[in-house]
């Protein structure tokens, strides 16, 4: 089905190339031009920037010239997408990292973010990672069943741990209890660090946290549900929440962006790009517990407003 | 056993043995220049090890580690800056000797520290890794504040001159850890509506204006650098070997320093950050003559310096065992591991022993290599800042401040922010409000919260949840530790007062 979808997009992006070869063929020609600065607002470790660095040579190779990856940490990615929106060049040769749900809530929730969700042109949403529930390995909890019932029966009892407030982690607990009708308490931590010793330490009950740490602490942990449509080829024996009748699905979303204003060819040959280099890390980054995906143009946009959706009223009442 | 013995040939190649030579020497550049962190010097270096195999890209990274941690010395002893935040520690001795003109022991003791706790924590990882490993899970948030809460016990004994002027730079430094999005609840504080606010006031920043700014201002204002040359020259030839007698000749203040630095190490979010503080701190207090301290004993020093250098192994135990980074470059490491395919747990240990082995062998010979790499690029540095006319030196080390606080995260109001709390600082540094207090704040008050919040949290179901904070028996050993850290520097204050007189006032650590 990737593939078939693939496929298809190439040979979109192909029609779409030779349209505007006729018409502005010098442009896409001469770009790109000059070494590209990929910017990742994270701190270097994480997930967006470990798949930077396997996007990076081979971005190389496709490209012709050098991607400089350097981080921009602050704020959530709120510093370095301000200053993104503010000062890069929409030339194309400036590149940066976006998350979905950071993009979307941080401008709803905060009044000083600095940027605006559709001040980015999306190039493509490259990856997914669904939220996904673990509890310890000797943890009470068998199944998501196991875990709403306690929780039901004792509220604010369970602690449920994550990453961030107001992020993809909290927003899926959030979500959880309206469609489970519980109450619980979610406790956030700084990043995803921390959460592997806060599950084995016992210092949570479960946590709602990206596929990854499913695949990474397999053994030592048991992963009730992951939040995707369908399952997550590195993890074939745990449901979906849907399978289990809980119509929860969420989680982040890594991709990039360039400023407003960049000319389309350019974007499309970035994303053409990205696409290609998608092909090669995936057999990589889906054994780690990633969903490769490949979504750009008005498909990117529908991502954000499903989230949207999704979660504003979460959002729009964060402010009280 | 046997997979280590397997690595060890491994290792020995030539071309092994020239990575880790290497990535010694570039990490102890990058790490005496102020601003440029370990963390740092992973990231940027990294893209260089993708030609590499797992083992050589591995053994490059943990040489740089441990170069980098190791270099944040030489500028904390010569320019009382620290490189790298994890040898604040020790500047409070270090610069003192260097002023006495005795720089190059100060060198020299930091080197054999250093080499000495590189290599404990590589033999704690080899051996001790697995219980300790479940050590560092048992501490959660309410051990988390209490840790934090102990390290803020600390200021009380930095400030002996004045307990008020002391608290009063640690209120400063909790109030700047608050700016920028609070670590639970996710609102954004203190920014005044700028974005670029929304980072906070980054602990490095807070360094480079707080330690850098006030020394070189200050340096301007005497009209000449700090350093005096030794009287005589020749003393300082051939001084490794006094050195190397005096350090070892107290094994307790070796061995009680590393074991807090590999304890420390251990703990999740502390890392070397604190490590050095609380090695200091435990050595003076233990100390037959605590009033020396600050004012150029040697042991203070060793204490900092050798502690640091644990935690570079040391903070792989829960890296490798877990998949925890221990501290901020170890994070990197997770990466690297990752992009190898290589996923942290007992595995690690077993299937790809062999790796596992040779990486950890390959950070024991990295911590050997400091001594001659040290030693040589210690004494180059030394001999440049001692001949460098001051109107070269205070602008250079200006310019290469300005640009390691940019480079840090590509951000020009983190560069406004280190300038204006340099100036700040010069100033409440001469109303005797230190940097070290407000550093300290800055770094703990930011755990201390998210410890407090993320316990009251996991307690919302109680009727009290505050009692959560002491709900279990290492929180309790721990709030004992804070009240006896109290009591220990307290009392003989008050008991002082009490007699009429005002005890004999020892200069805070790394000042005038």
């Amino acid at each position: 089905m990737t593939n078939n979808t693939t496929t298809r997009i190439v040979a979109g992006l192909a029609a779409g190339a030779a349209a505007t070869a006729l018409g502005v063929g010098a442009a896409a020609a001469d770009f790109p031009d000059r070494p590209i600065d990929y910017v990742i607002p994270f701190d270097p470790g994480g997930e967006s920037d470990v798949t930077a660095r396997m996007q990076e040579p081979h971005l190389e190779e496709m490209l012709g010239v050098s991607v400089n990856v350097s981080h921009q940490p602050g704020g959530g990615g709120a510093v370095a997408w301000s200053e993104f929106q503010g000062n890069a060049e929409p030339d194309g040769h400036e590149i940066i990292g976006i998350n979905i749900p950071h993009i979307v809530g941080q401008p709803l929730q905060r009044d000083d973010a600095g940027y605006e969700t559709d001040g980015f042109e999306i190039v493509t949403w490259f990856h997914f990672t669904p939220n996904t529930l673990i509890v310890p390995a000797d943890s009470p909890y068998e199944s998501v069943d196991d875990l709403v019932e306690f929780a039901q029966e004792n509220p604010q009892a369970l602690t449920i741990g994550g990453s961030g407030t107001y992020s993809g982690n909290h927003l899926e607990v959030l979500r959880m209890e309206e469609v489970a009708d519980i109450d619980v308490t979610y406790i956030p931590f700084t990043g995803t660090g921390p959460l592997p010793a806060a599950i084995l330490g016992g210092h949570v009950g479960a946590l709602m946290t990206n596929s990854m740490l499913g695949v990474q602490m397999e053994g030592e942990i048991r992963t009730l549900a992951v939040a995707s449509e369908e399952r997550v080829p590195a993890l074939p024996d745990v449901p979906t929440f849907k399978e289990l009748g809980y119509d929860i699905v969420g989680g982040t979303y890594r991709g990039i962006a360039v400023p407003e204003g960049t000319p389309q060819d350019r974007i499309d040959r970035l994303r053409e790009a990205f696409s290609e280099v998608n092909q090669i890390i995936g057999e990589e980054q889906e054994p780690l517990g990633f969903i490769m995906t490949d979504y750009g143009g008005d498909e990117a946009w529908e991502i954000v407003d499903q989230v949207f959706n999704n979660y504003a009223p979460f959002l729009e009442g964060a402010d009280d | 056993m046997d997979l280590l013995l397997a690595a060890i040939p491994q290792i020995l190649q030539p071309h092994m043995l020239i990575t880790i030579f290497v990535g010694v020497a570039a990490g102890l550049l990058i790490g005496s220049l102020p601003g440029l962190t370990a963390t740092m010097a992973l990231a940027v270096l990294l893209p260089f090890t993708f030609n590499m195999d797992a083992l050589q890209g591995l053994a490059a990274l943990g040489a740089i580690y441990m170069g980098t941690i190791y270099g944040g010395a030489f500028t904390a002893i010569l320019i009382n800056t620290p490189g790298t935040p994890s040898s604040i520690a020790t500047t409070f001795d270090g610069y003192p000797m260097a002023k006495q003109g005795r720089a190059l022991e100060a060198i020299s003791a930091a080197t054999i520290a250093s080499v000495i706790g590189g290599l404990v924590g590589v033999t704690a990882l080899l051996v001790l890794a697995p219980p300790l490993a479940r050590l560092a899970v048992t501490f959660g948030p309410a051990e988390m504040f209490w840790v934090a809460v102990l390290g803020l016990t600390l200021i009380a004994s930095l400030s002996s001159d004045s307990l008020l002027k002391g608290a009063l730079g640690g209120c400063i430094g909790l109030m700047l850890g608050t700016i920028g999005v609070s670590p639970v609840g996710g609102e954004t504080r203190f920014t005044f509506g700028i974005p670029a606010m929304q980072g906070g006031v980054s602990l490095i920043v807070a360094l480079i204006g707080l330690f850098v700014i006030p020394e070189i201002l200050s340096m301007a204002a005497r009209g000449r650098a700090a350093l005096t040359a030794p009287a005589d020259m020749s003393l300082e030839r051939f001084n490794f070997l006094p050195v190397l007698r005096k350090v070892i000749s107290k094994p307790v203040n070796i061995i009680r320093s590393c074991v807090i630095g590999q304890i420390v190490a251990i703990i999740p979010g502390a890392g070397g950050n604190i490590t050095s503080l609380v090695a200091y701190n435990e050595s003076r207090r233990a100390s037959k003559d605590p009033e020396s301290y600050g004012k150029g004993n040697v042991d203070g020093l060793v204490a900092s310096e050798s502690s640091n250098n644990v935690m570079v192994a040391g903070s792989m135990i829960p890296l490798l065992t877990l998949g925890i980074p221990g501290a901020p470059p170890d994070a990197v490491i997770l990466g690297v591991l990752m992009l190898h395919g290589l996923r942290p747990g007992i595995e690690l240990f077993t299937e790809s022993g062999v790796l596992t082995n040779g990486f950890i062998l390959s950070m024991g010979l990295a911590a050997l290599m400091m001594l001659p790499v040290g030693l040589l690029g210690g004494r180059l540095v030394y001999r440049s800042i001692l001949k460098t006319p001051h109107y070269f030196l205070i602008p250079t080390i200006l310019i290469v401040t300005i640009l390691g606080t940019y480079a840090l995260r590509n951000n020009v109001t983190d560069v406004l922010i280190m300038l204006g709390m340099g100036v700040a600082g010069y100033f409440l540094r001469i109303i005797g409000i230190y940097a070290a207090p407000i550093v300290l704040g800055l770094i703990l008050g930011t755990i201390a919260e998210q410890g407090y919040t993320q316990t009251i949290l996991g307690g919302m179901a109680d009727a009290v949840p505050q009692l959560r904070l002491l709900d279990n028996v290492l929180s309790q050993i721990l709030f004992a530790l804070v009240i006896l850290a109290l009591i220990s520097t307290l009392l003989p204050r008050w008991l002082g007062r009490k007699r009429g007189t005002t005890g004999p006032g020892t200069p805070p650590p790394g000042n005038e």
